[in-house]
């Protein structure tokens, strides 16, 4: 195995754990979409990283940070779901961004560049996704309770609106992290479809997180490996592989 | 002045935007009270007891006693089929021992079926109860373990509204005859909204009547005279009325 076949599924697995972890609460609360919709509002942070030549990581997480907020708010102000405006604003964050990214590099804003992984990018992920687990361990008790009833948690004095924006601002990491292997455009359903797989096959919520990290990690691995056997980009094969995933554990469907 | 007094209300208004839900409202709870608030929809009976709870903003005084431990137990706790969450989880939030949980779990009358073989009734509540997903609990079940879990906490006072929604006729009777019983046990304050008159005649010590503005108030049998019950419910109301029921 050659160094930087080993250097992508160590970084694509270290992501779809923390890709796992924080979509399996995303699912919960009924954001599968948003997750997507949001990933999309990378692609204008990314062209302005590739324009002025700084690390797209930066750019992406910067404007999925303003995205965040924005949803944070609208959650807060309405008890409406927000899914017209989300669908609207979203989609003209991609348009915006195809206009703005330069003409080479727009493959692989959509479709992320393993290839160009860095020791840095691992740096950066493992960083990441351990301030990832060790918050969600902290934070996932208040979130389920807001997920069963708002009004139970706020008896309790939780704050539940902070809680909910540390939580996207989790988000916002993991999709920040995972465009380099999936792209813009499928990073989304790294986030839902493993959480998705292991809600098919799980009682209680122990076994749901740890499987929907589980198929995190294995969903990048097996698609890592398929793309590199196949010599194609990574991202469309790790979506499949989770897919192939989430139809396994519809036969264990509880 | 009473000394037992623990809950103050003064001049309770309660206005979301311009429409006043809640007006003018004046009581208090002593300890030990079971007091029933009663009322048709929309009468403002769950705003009552967010407000509360300090969980809306109102005018006017709401005065608990200090150092109080008060528990809620919300409306129409629907919880989805498909949340992966066992019940005990959702027990554990309250960061007890198991030995606590099962010991609440059997005083809300889990598993009394088997309450002659105490064995028994501990594989029940373990297997049947707090291994399954909260969601594939039934009302009944479900409902108890809400009491359970505002149990947990040895609350002074329990707020409950609509204690019974989503039970069937005989489980309300039951659960209504073990919120008796825990309040007789444990010298609970108790706050129940309960759309059933009979249940207020025959559990609660005062009743509130409350159609945004204070209608009645005072022991059910004075209180709820039918200009009450009218003034509440229109006029059907007097097909409410209590009559002595010999079951």
């Amino acid at each position: 195995m050659d160094n930087s076949l080993l250097l992508q599924l160590v970084t694509g697995s270290v992501i779809g754990l923390g890709a796992g972890y924080v979509g399996s609460f995303m699912v919960l609360r009924r954001m599968s979409l948003v997750g997507d919709a949001l990933s999309h509002v990378a692609l204008p942070g990314i062209a302005i990283a590739l324009l002025f030549n700084f690390n797209p990581f930066f750019g992406a997480f910067a404007a999925l940070l303003v995205a965040i907020f924005g949803i944070w708010l609208l959650e807060k102000r309405t008890e409406l779901p927000s899914e017209t405006l989300v669908g609207i604003f979203f989609t003209l964050s991609l348009a915006i961004g195809l206009l703005l990214t330069p003409e080479p590099e727009i493959l692989e804003a959509l479709f992320g560049n393993i290839a160009q992984i860095t020791n840095i990018d691992l740096a950066i992920a493992i960083i990441a996704v351990a301030i990832i687990f060790v918050i969600m361990r902290k934070i996932s008790n208040n979130l389920m309770l807001g997920i069963i009833s708002k009004e139970l948690a706020q008896a309790l004095k939780i704050p539940v609106n902070k809680i909910n924006l540390i939580f996207l601002f989790l988000v916002a990491i993991v999709v920040a992290l995972g465009l380099k292997i999936a792209g813009t455009l499928l990073m989304g359903s790294l986030v839902i479809i493993p959480a998705a797989a292991a809600k098919n096959a799980s009682v209680n919520l122990s076994q749901y997180t740890r499987l929907a990290v589980l198929f995190g990690a294995l969903s990048a691995i097996g698609g890592l490996l398929l793309a590199r056997y196949f010599g194609i980009v990574p991202g469309p094969t790790i979506v499949l592989t989770a897919g192939v995933i989430f139809l396994g554990t519809l036969v264990f469907k509880k | 002045m009473n000394d037992n007094i623990l809950l103050k209300v003064e001049n309770l208004d309660i206005k979301f935007n311009s429409d006043e839900v809640i007006k003018n409202l004046n009581f208090s709870v002593n300890q030990g009270d079971v007091l029933a608030v009663v009322g048709p929809n929309g009468a403002g009976k769950s705003v009552l007891f967010r407000a509360l709870l300090g969980l809306i903003p109102y005018s006017g005084k709401i005065k608990w006693n200090e150092n109080l431990k008060i528990s809620y137990i919300p409306q129409k706790f629907a919880i989805d089929r498909e949340l992966p969450l066992s019940a005990e989880e959702f027990l554990s939030f309250k960061k007890k021992s198991q030995k606590e949980i099962i010991d609440v779990l059997v005083s809300v009358g889990v598993g009394a079926e088997h309450r002659n073989e105490p064995a028994h009734q501990l594989r029940h509540i373990t297997d049947h109860v707090l291994k399954q997903r909260l969601g594939w609990l039934s009302g009944g079940q479900l409902q108890r373990v809400l009491i359970a879990w505002a149990l947990l906490d040895n609350p002074d006072v329990l707020l409950f509204d609509e204690p019974t929604s989503g039970i069937d006729v005989g489980g309300e009777e039951t659960i209504y005859s073990m919120l008796k019983k825990l309040h007789s046990e444990r010298k609970l304050t108790m706050l129940l909204i309960s759309h059933d008159l009979n249940i207020v005649y025959r559990y609660a010590n005062n009743v509130l009547c409350l159609n945004k503005e204070m209608i009645c108030y005072g022991s059910p049998a004075t209180a709820l005279d039918s200009s009450a019950l009218v003034k509440l419910y229109g006029d059907e109301a007097g097909f409410y009325k209590h009559e002595d029921h010999h079951h």
